[in-house]
């Protein structure tokens, strides 16, 4: 089962995902990418069917892409949140819906604020201060709630989630390989070392 | 009346032309100039700017348009369908990334443009197009677009008004293998042909082989054009005192 976290920090978002492919109850894969770059300020981290999530997410990529372009100023954060729960919603009442999880996580650059946004397969969209999908979720997010602060640091947040990973090491019966994190901050995105 | 060939788009003339065509490449005659350069590993697209009325705000008015991260478009004739022609190209970008997951190459978007613009049944568009960018094999291309749908490569072309003063101009002051700062000084001399209100009514964009796009602010085009001026001033000089030596 894959798992996602975010940690939104002071003027940071800091995410992780497994880097798992699955196929049933056979690995498939270690190494696969569950994140896009909406924008130089936006990330996107997605669960679910496998498909659907790099279909999902490179469609709303490029739509952000586009806006970009088409305006020369790009999209915050919460109207990408807003966006992607749009399509979701609208493609839940078709024929064959996205079976998609997500988390968004940006740094607005006009207000100077990180934010993580929750999207569940359903189209529900949540504005929080921390997140988790999947299996991992129901063993992390009571450890997040301790930890977690308004004001944490890079550092802490590395920690936090270190924890978080250590904590599925020894409680999951599945096998947890490495985790991939990213940090959104004003300076963009970047990969970080757990 | 001339029959009906200068109406209907499919129907030729008896000697052979397409009225509303040739119609459409007379509007890019009258549109404002546009310039492009290739140098060694630099391309430059320079437009004349027209002059905005005192109460516009002139970020609006816009001739230099990018149309991916790695491609950009300068046109002459119709703003308006150079609007819409731009939208269907910056569509075609992110649609093509999507598909193949590769940016267009300049070639593939250059003869995409040429497409949209001979498409059948509707009016022409009435502008030309000069499109600069970068492929991954990081050779500068420029390309140019007519509203008839032809397209073809340039190492440096003008479109618009007076484009032929221009380009007769580029043909004899163009040298392979230019670096930036002479591309740019070719750009804005062959533009100075034609401009005559001199530097403010100019624009200028420049890509380089990282394929960012820069444009040039107002006093750095008054550096340029000040440079060309003395230039100017200096051979004028030479040639006198060599008229008064013989």
């Amino acid at each position: 089962m894959e798992t996602l976290f975010g940690i939104t920090g002071k003027d940071f978002v800091i995410t992780a995902y497994d880097s798992k492919a699955v196929a049933s109850i056979t690995l498939m894969k270690i190494g696969e990418n569950k994140s896009r770059e909406l924008n130089p300020h936006t990330l996107m981290l997605f669960s679910g069917e496998p498909g659907d999530g790099v279909h999902f997410s490179e469609y709303i990529e490029r739509n952000i892409k586009l806006y970009g372009i088409r305006n020369g100023i790009e999209l915050s954060p919460r109207a990408v949140a807003s966006f992607a729960r749009r399509e979701l919603a609208d493609s839940l009442r078709s024929r064959k819906p996205y079976s998609v999880n997500l988390l968004i996580a940006g740094f607005d650059v006009k207000t100077n604020k990180p934010s993580l946004y929750w999207l569940d397969h359903l189209a529900s969209l949540a504005d929080v201060p921390f997140a988790a999908h999947g299996y991992g979720a129901y063993y992390c997010l009571s450890l997040l709630d301790r930890y977690h602060r308004e004001d944490i640091t890079e550092e802490e947040g590395i920690k936090l989630l270190q924890k978080c990973v250590g904590e599925l090491r020894t409680r999951m019966i599945l096998n947890m390989p490495d985790f991939v994190a990213k940090i959104v901050n004003k300076d963009g995105i970047r990969l970080v070392q757990l | 009346m001339a029959g009906s060939y200068d109406r209907a788009l499919t129907v030729f003339s008896p000697d052979g032309h397409l009225f509303q065509v040739d119609y459409a490449l007379e509007a890019v005659r009258k549109g404002s100039c546009a310039v492009g350069v290739r140098g060694a590993d630099v391309v430059v697209l320079g437009v004349e700017k027209k002059s905005v009325l005192k109460l516009q705000d002139e970020r609006t008015v816009k001739k230099i348009c990018m149309l991916d991260e790695h491609v950009c478009l300068a046109f002459a004739g119709l703003s308006a369908d150079a609007r819409v022609l731009i939208n269907k190209a910056r569509i075609e970008c992110q649609s093509h990334r999507l598909t193949v997951e590769d940016s267009v190459s300049i070639e593939y978007i250059t003869r995409y443009i040429a497409g949209v613009q001979q498409s059948g049944g509707v009016r022409p568009f009435g502008i030309s197009t000069l499109i600069m960018g970068f492929d991954s094999d990081k050779v500068p291309k420029l390309y140019q677009t007519d509203p008839s749908g032809v397209y073809s490569a340039w190492k440096a072309n003008s479109i618009g008004r007076s484009s032929k003063t221009v380009r007769e101009f580029l043909e004899k002051n163009y040298k392979e293998d230019m670096d930036k700062a002479e591309s740019i000084k070719l750009a804005i001399r062959s533009l100075l042909e034609v401009v005559q209100t001199g530097a403010k009514n100019i624009e200028i964009a420049i890509m380089g082989s990282d394929s960012v796009i820069q444009r040039l602010e107002l006093a750095e085009i008054e550096a340029v054009v000040a440079e060309i001026e003395a230039e100017n001033e200096k051979e004028k000089e030479k040639s006198k005192s060599s008229n008064s030596q013989q």
